[in-house]
């Protein structure tokens, strides 16, 4: 099932699309606070952006590598989201508030805005993550199968 | 209010909605729901919910389609067929009737506020959604309202949603996999 796609066309193209739907990925993911989109929905285009490297290059080929990679990841999205309410417990206050994180040169509204932004890129990293494990999870036997083969 | 375009949505809504509980092939009703979520994102978009419309456009009808098709794809080929029954005749009589007694109380329902002309917003709104309105662009410089409340506001409620989505992610990799070996 899982193995490079025979059509010279779907690859060729599947390697022109797939660095724009990260960089649309990265674009959703920080133009959250200003418009639609946010770490639910650009962490999901990550994530299936590696996807359709898998199953359109193959599992030899760098993006695919690059996937497996980041499937031991798991949990780091969380980490970064528990990190930053740890960060605002250190700077003397409640869990999430992030008005006080301690960074000099910053108002409490600019902390809050950073706060969005790092939790958001936690969120983000959790759900591609989670997406990529699922998947390889349950393309494993063939995906097994297709590099045992080469 | 209703204009033409909303009429279609919903008519092709419904056609979809039935013909997913009609086809006879299970791979074909994970295609015909993916174009349900992706209709239903447009009803969204067109309420002006506009995050929640491109979450389903992505998880309905992008990601979850993906799950459900790779699911099948390991599943022999007999066994995506769906042999369906007759369908009992108290279903037959009693859900109609269900709904329009559902469409009854509907009436009964407050009427969609959208907070114009001084309307009331209802009990549970008028507390805190008047604040997130005014207040949350000076204090989170965040001009995304949905962004500031589901961030900072609410952010234990999107803690916890990523824990769960953390723990599917766990629990999907200890079953599959240790059942590969």
């Amino acid at each position: 099932m899982i193995e490079a796609h025979d059509s010279l066309i779907v690859r060729s193209a599947g390697k022109l699309l797939i660095p724009l739907i990260q960089l649309f990925a990265l674009y959703v993911l920080f133009f959250g606070q200003y418009g639609p989109g946010g770490g639910f929905a650009g962490g999901v285009i990550l994530g299936t952006s590696f996807l359709l490297a898998v199953l359109v290059l193959g599992p030899q080929t760098p993006p695919c590598r690059l996937a497996h990679q980041l499937e031991h990841g798991d949990g780091v999205g969380l980490m970064i989201f528990v990190g930053v309410g740890g960060l605002c417990l250190i700077g003397g206050g409640e869990f999430l508030n992030y008005s006080n994180l301690q960074l000099p040169g910053l108002d409490d509204a600019a902390r809050r805005s950073l706060g969005i932004v790092l939790t958001q890129i936690g969120v983000a990293a959790d759900i591609a993550v989670t997406a990529l494990s699922i998947v390889f999870s349950l393309g494993r036997q063939s995906i097994q199968e297709a590099s045992s083969h080469e | 209010m209703m204009d033409w375009f909303e009429i279609a949505l919903l008519i092709l809504l419904i056609t979809t909605a039935v013909g997913v509980s009609r086809v006879k092939n299970l791979i074909s009703a994970v295609l015909v729901l993916a174009c349900y979520s992706f209709l239903m994102a447009a009803v969204w978009a067109q309420l002006g919910a506009v995050d929640v419309a491109f979450v389903e456009a992505v998880v309905g009808a992008g990601l979850a389609t993906v799950l459900f098709l790779l699911t099948l794809f390991r599943a022999r080929a007999q066994d995506t067929q769906i042999r369906r029954t007759r369908t009992p005749l108290v279903a037959l009589l009693g859900l109609p009737l269900l709904g329009l007694l559902l469409l009854y109380a509907a009436v009964d329902l407050p009427p969609y506020p959208d907070g114009r002309d001084g309307q009331d917003l209802g009990k549970a709104s008028t507390r805190v959604s008047a604040e997130y309105l005014q207040k949350s662009y000076q204090k989170t410089k965040t001009p995304n309202v949905v962004t500031a409340v589901l961030m900072d506001y609410r952010a234990f409620d999107t803690l916890i949603e990523t824990g769960v989505i953390f723990t599917a992610g766990v629990a999907c990799a200890l079953l599959l996999r240790g059942h590969a070996k």
